[in-house]
Parts: C-alpha cells; sequence; structure tokens
C-alpha cells in the first residue's frame, strides 16, 4: 500500500518536472542593439544616454490604436536603447487606482480625466513633470490644454492625443440630392431638422449605450450646449461646483438637448422612439445615415473610425461632419472636446525622457502619419494628417480663436463625472424629467 | 472576426501559467501529504523496533507529537485565511469608518448614506426582491423538475439539459439573455426572441430592460436559469437516496401521490433543500456579474455587490464602497449561522 502511494508520488512529481521543462522552452528573448549614432537617430539625441533602461506604460487604447502607439515611437526606442512597454487595459479606470496601491504602479499613465488625475496628485501618487517636460509642453500645447494638468500649481504632464466633440456627421451626398445646406446656427439647425422631419424620415439618430460607461454620448449634448448657452467661464463653474449641478442654467441647456433627443419627431431614425436611445450602442447609433435612415448624428471626431467598411469619410463623400453650430453666434466658436494626459508615477531619468518626448512635436507626427489620430500640439505638421476629418479637426484645435474645453464629465468628480451624470442622462432618455435628473446628480456631488 | 492564435498568445501563456501554479501547489501538496506522514511511519517503526530489540519500555509521548503534526497541515490554511480573508476583512470595515480618501474618521457618516440616498435605497430594495426570489423560484424549478424525471424514460437526458446552463457563466449567459430580450425598432426585423415573440403574436416590441420594476424580474429569470439545474441535481440525488422501504411502506399505506410528495419525500430530503436554499441565496445576494453585463445597473436595477463595485473603485468613494460591502457582509452571516447549526444538529441527530 505505502509502495503504491508513493509511486503516485513520484508520478506527479514527473508531471510536474515535465510541465516546468515545457514553459522553460516557451518563452524566447529578443534582444535588439540600439543603432543610436546612424544618422535618423540625430534628432533623438536629447534623449540618449539610458541605453536598455524600461519604462511602462498603463492606458486604455487597445487592439489596433495600441499597435499603433507602439510602431509610434519604435524608432525612438531604436535610437535610444530605451524599452516601452506598453499594456492597455479596458479596465484602465478601476485597475489603475488598484495597481497604485498595489504598489505596482506604472512608470506612465496616459490618464484621459483630469479629475482622475487631479485625484492621483491630491493623493501625492503622480511625480511633476520634469523641466524638460514642462518646457516641451509650454512650447506645444496652449494654456487652455496645460490648466487641466496643473493641480494646485504643479504641471503634471503634457496631454497626448485629442479629439473635437463638437460634431455633427452629417452625409454630404444626402444633403447634395435633397438640396440642404450645411446649418451655421442653433436655429438653422432645428429649422434643417423640421425641413427633414417633413420629408417624412426623422432627422436624429443617437445612442448613448455603451457597456459600464452607458449615458457617456448623452453628457456631451449636455456640455456642448453648456458651453454654447451660457460661457466658457459658467461652463469652468458648473464643472467644478462653483454652481450647484440644478442650477436653473444648466437645466437649460438640458432642455435645449430635450428638443432634440425627446422630440419624438425627431429620434431616433432607424431605431425606434427616444427611449431606443437608451439601449442603442454608441458605436452603432450613427449608422444609420449610412442606410438613409437619419440625416444627422452628434459625436466625437472618433466616430470617424465607426462606420461600416467601405464607407468615404471625406467633405464631398458618403459621411463627413460639420462644426455643431453655436446658438449664439456672436459668442464665437466654443469647442468641446477631450483627450489624454501623460501623467508620471516615477521620476526616474528615462521615464521623463520618454514623458517628454511624447510631448513634442516630432512623436505628434510621427504618430499622425500612421492615421487616426489628433492633437492638439502646435507643432503637428496638416500635411502630415491624412484623414480629411482629423484634418478639420487640427484646424479647429490649432486655430488661436478656438476656445477649448475639455469634456466635463471628465473634469467632475468621478462620483458624478463617470457615475450619477451619465446614470442621470440614462434615466433622463428613459422618461424622468430634468429637474428630478438633475437634483439627484446635485445631492450626489462628493462633500 | 478572425480569431490568431499568435495574436492572444500572451492569454494563452498566462493560462499555462495558471495551470502550472496550480499542478505545482497541488502536485506539492499530494507529494507532502505523501512523503510526511510516510516519513513519521517508519520513524516510529524504527522505534518500536529498537524498543523491542532491546526489551526497554516504549516512550509515550504521542499527544504533543500529533499536535504538531496537526500544526504542520493547518498552518498554510491558517495563513491564507488571515491574509487572504480576515485582514481585508477588517481593513473593509475600518475603511467603511472613513472617508473617501480613507483618511479621516467619520463614524457611521457611509451607514446613513447607505439608508437615506434614494438610488441606493432601491440597490437595497432591488437585492432583497432578489434573495427573496431566486432561492424559492429555482429551488422550486429544481425540486418539481426532480421530481418529474425521476425515474422517468431518458432521465438522464432531461437532467443534463436543464443542468447545462450550470456550465455557463454569469457573464455569458446574461449576454445570451440580452439577445433574447434585444429590441429593434417596430419597422425593423426584430433580432430578440422575446420581442419576435410578441410581434408575431401581434403586439408591438418593447424595451424590456427599460421598465423598472419589470427589468429586475427578468434579470432574476437569467440567475434562476443558472441556479435551477443545480438545485435539480442535488435534490434528485437526494430523492434517490431515500429508503426504498420507507416508499414501499407508504405505497402499501395506499397514499396518494400528493401525499407521497408532502409527507415521505419532503420530509426525506429536508437537509438538502435547506443546503440549496442556503447556498443560491449566499450566491444571490453576492450576485454582480448578471445586473452588470446585461444592464450595468442602470434603469434602477442595479444590486449591493454591483454598486459596492462601483463606489470603490470607480467613484472613488472606497469608504461608501467598503460601508454596502460590509453591510452585504452582516447580510450573509445569518444564513451561514443557520447552515452551521443545521449541520450540527444533523451530525448529532
Amino acid at each position: 500500500m505505502a509502495f503504491a502511494r508513493s509511486r503516485q508520488a513520484l508520478a506527479v512529481a514527473g508531471v510536474l518536472g515535465l510541465a516546468l521543462g515545457v514553459t522553460a522552452c516557451g518563452t524566447g528573448n529578443d534582444k535588439k542593439s540600439s543603432k543610436a549614432s546612424s544618422p535618423e537617430c540625430a534628432a533623438y539625441e536629447k534623449y540618449q544616454g539610458h541605453d536598455g533602461k524600461k519604462v511602462t506604460i498603463y492606458s486604455s487604447i487597445r487592439d489596433i490604436e495600441a499597435d499603433r502607439l507602439a510602431q509610434s515611437w519604435k524608432e525612438f526606442e531604436n535610437c535610444t536603447g530605451i524599452k516601452i512597454d506598453h499594456e492597455g487595459s479596458g479596465e484602465f479606470e478601476a485597475q489603475l487606482g488598484v495597481r497604485v496601491d498595489g504598489g505596482n504602479a506604472p512608470d506612465l499613465a496616459f490618464i484621459p480625466q483630469p479629475g482622475l488625475l487631479k485625484r492621483f496628485a491630491d493623493a501625492g501618487k503622480l511625480k511633476p513633470a520634469g523641466a524638460d517636460t514642462k518646457a516641451m509642453a509650454e512650447g506645444n500645447y496652449s494654456p487652455d490644454w496645460l490648466k487641466y494638468s496643473t493641480v494646485d500649481g504643479k504641471f503634471y504632464g503634457a496631454p497626448l492625443g485629442s479629439n473635437v466633440k463638437s460634431y455633427v456627421w452629417y452625409s454630404p451626398k444626402m444633403f447634395k440630392e435633397k438640396g440642404w445646406t450645411v446649418p451655421e446656427t442653433w436655429d438653422d439647425l432645428i429649422k434643417l431638422s423640421d425641413t427633414i422631419a417633413g420629408t417624412g424620415m426623422k432627422p436624429w439618430c443617437a445612442g448613448i449605450e455603451s457597456g459600464d460607461a452607458t449615458g457617456w454620448p448623452a453628457t456631451d449634448w449636455i456640455e456642448d450646449l453648456m458651453l454654447r448657452m451660457t460661457s466658457p467661464e459658467v461652463y469652468d463653474q458648473w464643472t467644478t461646483h462653483g454652481i450647484p449641478f440644478n442650477d436653473p442654467q444648466v437645466a437649460g441647456a438640458v432642455d435645449k438637448a430635450g428638443m432634440i433627443l425627446k422630440n419624438e419627431k425627431y429620434v431616433n431614425g432607424g431605431f425606434g422612439g427616444v427611449k431606443s436611445i437608451a439601449t442603442t450602442s454608441f458605436q452603432e447609433a450613427g449608422t444609420p445615415i449610412t442606410a438613409g435612415k437619419c440625416a444627422l448624428h452628434r459625436q466625437a471626431s472618433f466616430y470617424a473610425n465607426q462606420w461600416p467598411q467601405g464607407t468615404k469619410v471625406a467633405e464631398d463623400g458618403d459621411v463627413f461632419a460639420f462644426y455643431f453650430p453655436a446658438v449664439d453666434p456672436a459668442k464665437g466658436k466654443p469647442v468641446l472636446g477631450g483627450g489624454e494626459f501623460v501623467t508620471a508615477f516615477a521620476d526616474r531619468p528615462e521615464v521623463q525622457a520618454v514623458q517628454t518626448y511624447l510631448a513634442s512635436g516630432e512623436y505628434a507626427n510621427s504618430r499622425a502619419k500612421i492615421g487616426d489620430w489628433v492633437s492638439a500640439n502646435k507643432k503637428l505638421d496638416l500635411a502630415n494628417v491624412p484623414n480629411p476629418v482629423d484634418k478639420l479637426s487640427v484646424q479647429i484645435l490649432q486655430d488661436p480663436k478656438t476656445v477649448f474645453r475639455f469634456d466635463g464629465s471628465d473634469l467632475m468628480p468621478a462620483a458624478v463625472g463617470a457615475g450619477t451624470f451619465w446614470k442621470g442622462m440614462v434615466d433622463w432618455i428613459n422618461g424622468k424629467d430634468t429637474a428630478t435628473v438633475l437634483n439627484g446628480i446635485e445631492s450626489s456631488w462628493p462633500k | 472576426m478572425e480569431f490568431d492564435f499568435a495574436e492572444e498568445q500572451p492569454k494563452f501563456l498566462m493560462l499555462m501559467y495558471g495551470l502550472i501554479a496550480f499542478v505545482a501547489v497541488v502536485g506539492g501538496l499530494l507529494l507532502l501529504l505523501d512523503v510526511v506522514p510516510a516519513w513519521f511511519a517508519r520513524r516510529r517503526d524504527a522505534r518500536l523496533l529498537a524498543a523491542v530489540t532491546s526489551g526497554a519500555p516504549l516512550l509515550r509521548r504521542r499527544k504533543p507529537r500529533e499536535g504538531l503534526f496537526a500544526l504542520f497541515f493547518l498552518l498554510p490554511t491558517l495563513l491564507f485565511l488571515v491574509v487572504g480573508l480576515v485582514v481585508p476583512a477588517i481593513r473593509t470595515t475600518l475603511l467603511s469608518f472613513m472617508d473617501k480618501d480613507s483618511t479621516n474618521w467619520v463614524g457611521l457618516r457611509n451607514y446613513g448614506w447607505l439608508f437615506s440616498e434614494p438610488s441606493i435605497v432601491r440597490v437595497l430594495t432591488n437585492t432583497l426582491i432578489w434573495v427573496l426570489l431566486v432561492p424559492l423560484v429555482a429551488t422550486a424549478f429544481g425540486l418539481i423538475y426532480a421530481v418529474l424525471v425521476d425515474r422517468a424514460r431518458l432521465e438522464a437526458l432531461a437532467k443534463s439539459l436543464i443542468f447545462l446552463p450550470m456550465a455557463i457563466s454569469f457573464v455569458g449567459a446574461s449576454i445570451i439573455w440580452k439577445f433574447v430580450y434585444a429590441y429593434r425598432g417596430e419597422d425593423q426585423e426584430q433580432i430578440g426572441l422575446l420581442n419576435q415573440i410578441v410581434v408575431s403574436l401581434g403586439g408591438a416590441p418593447k424595451q424590456w430592460l427599460l421598465d423598472s420594476p419589470l427589468n429586475t424580474f427578468l434579470l432574476i429569470v437569467i440567475m434562476v436559469w443558472i441556479q435551477a439545474g443545480f438545485a435539480m441535481v442535488v435534490l434528485s440525488a437526494a430523492i434517490k437516496a431515500i429508503p426504498a422501504d420507507i416508499v414501499e411502506a407508504a405505497r402499501l399505506d395506499g397514499v396518494t401521490p400528493w401525499q407521497m410528495f408532502w409527507q415521505i419525500t419532503m420530509p426525506s430530503i429536508r437537509p438538502a433543500l435547506i443546503v440549496v436554499v442556503v447556498t443560491i441565496s449566499i450566491a444571490t445576494l453576492k450576485v454582480f456579474d448578471i445586473v452588470r453585463t446585461a444592464t450595468n445597473g442602470n434603469y434602477e436595477t442595479s444590486v449591493i455587490a454591483n454598486e459596492m463595485y462601483n463606489q470603490a473603485f470607480r467613484y472613488g468613494q472606497p469608504g461608501q464602497g467598503s460601508a454596502l460591502a460590509v453591510f452585504l457582509f452582516i447580510l450573509v452571516i445569518p444564513i451561514v449561522i443557520y447552515q452551521i447549526r443545521n449541520l450540527r444538529q444533523q451530525r448529532e441527530g
């Protein structure tokens, strides 16, 4: 009996040894030597001297976008010998905190929410950007942008990619056929909507379902209208709780959005009634335009990637975007947008070198050439931006007259900006009245 | 969608690491369990032999050694329990009395928030609905099914049909049911089973998951769908274990099927019934995946576990999240105590 059992034990040990042996063969290592002295590396001279060091980056960028990211800094890696280890996660916002608290913080994180950035800065987890990074960022980005990564006078990192949210997507082909023109003011937009509704087509299509972020596309509507109906200053007060969330000015913006989003005559082309907005995913929300079932879809520049394959995105193509018109043209052209900030949890020299490089014009142009990318970087050459919508976005962002404001829900505390504001908008679409929704959000603002 | 194995290599590598770690730990433990007692036994044999040959009296020091031996085997379990359960439980409890930065003590404020914030009260009500309905309905379904298919033709097939959903993860099941409830406009082709049925009966398609409280009941259906199989298997085994002589005696006394069920079957399977209800109740209190996948807690469907995760990890409110966690813990305790007491009574009785 004892003999049999020890034989079993031997077998277990044998299996173990075999399994371990197999993995030993599983991974190979590829070491690349840097070719630091070659001529194409001249531009990277100031980042050199960290050969063989590794910098880890954590972000919410995944799949093809992550591949493009890796491609964009490949030359930098080859020339400096710094190895950039990027990891994208679909649970970035929740997991970043877990990793930081667990002592497993990445060296750099691309944080898309200034509110989240402020939380880590306040907790003393973020390292202020080095002098080189700061100088590079100040040379390349407008103060409108940099204030979002500055907490209590300390600068924590430059923006990277950006997007413009104040767009309405439409079909230039359809507009030409029917003789419609791109509206320049809010009133024109409503008039156009009525005209389209008169032809029997529901003019607008919308969708706010987005997994655990359901509701955000509706918050963009409110933010865009806040910015247009009040002023950038009131907008700033709103996002910092200088005015309460149930302020009449906010209610005005919500009701203005309701003129379209809660109007059964206007929505929801291709999907059903007003309530179908809640369950339509934002990815497919605009696609009825290509099927001729709706004419207008308000969504950010990145929606260019969501069109069905074969759709020509251009000023004379199947779909294109126009600037979401101002309510009061006298107040100028405010632009709502978003972007991510390159923030550091470590201040080793190689980390700062990468942080500085990502703020540079060289990087912006290197990434833009690969396609589908927009940045507010002033050194970004328009000729390097292949896609027409991205071109338009870069033009808007680089225009010195543009008053840029960051997506408000990303500025508010997460409990509101990624919580009750989203959920409140879902309830609002689902039939709750404006006052109840705004009172609920106001009461949830962290004290 | 193409599936590129090479591209997914990191995931497979991770899976392999996990498997290897599992084999290493379990294999190591098995090895240890085999080697150590054998070693002790050999020593004792050797000592016995020595004592016999030398004729000296046997040493009697067995008690302390056995205690030591038990401790040796308990130690890893104790260590993991302390590190993985006791410490986090204490920390969570402490956090629930702190503010969102986990630095200042705020007393019972987080608990006050729990019972005063209307949206959270709604969450608590939903959890109550869940925990009342799921164990009841799932167990009833399982029991009825087990009784009906007992000794029927194709019993094995009928049972595996009901048991199959158990093999599907909660997330997978929720995605399946999300399609069942899916909605398309009236003028479009329905892709959801439920709406297709409604339309073919002449009704108008409905957005099932939007209307509260109907949506909570629709989500409960998913949980029942999964858990009924578990209830059925356990209860079916219990029914089969009822001694044949009791059943025969009852038959000779001429019971009706109804009497048979209430006076023979039910009392005989009572212990198994309690285990099933308790297990499903605890699983229901902890339900998270279904709500998160199907509605993400929108449209007033959120439950405690879902809200706890949102508060602690997404909204940066670890204090409020911890308060929800502690409350959930308190809810589970009486069920666990009941279960332990029952087990003890059975052992004694």
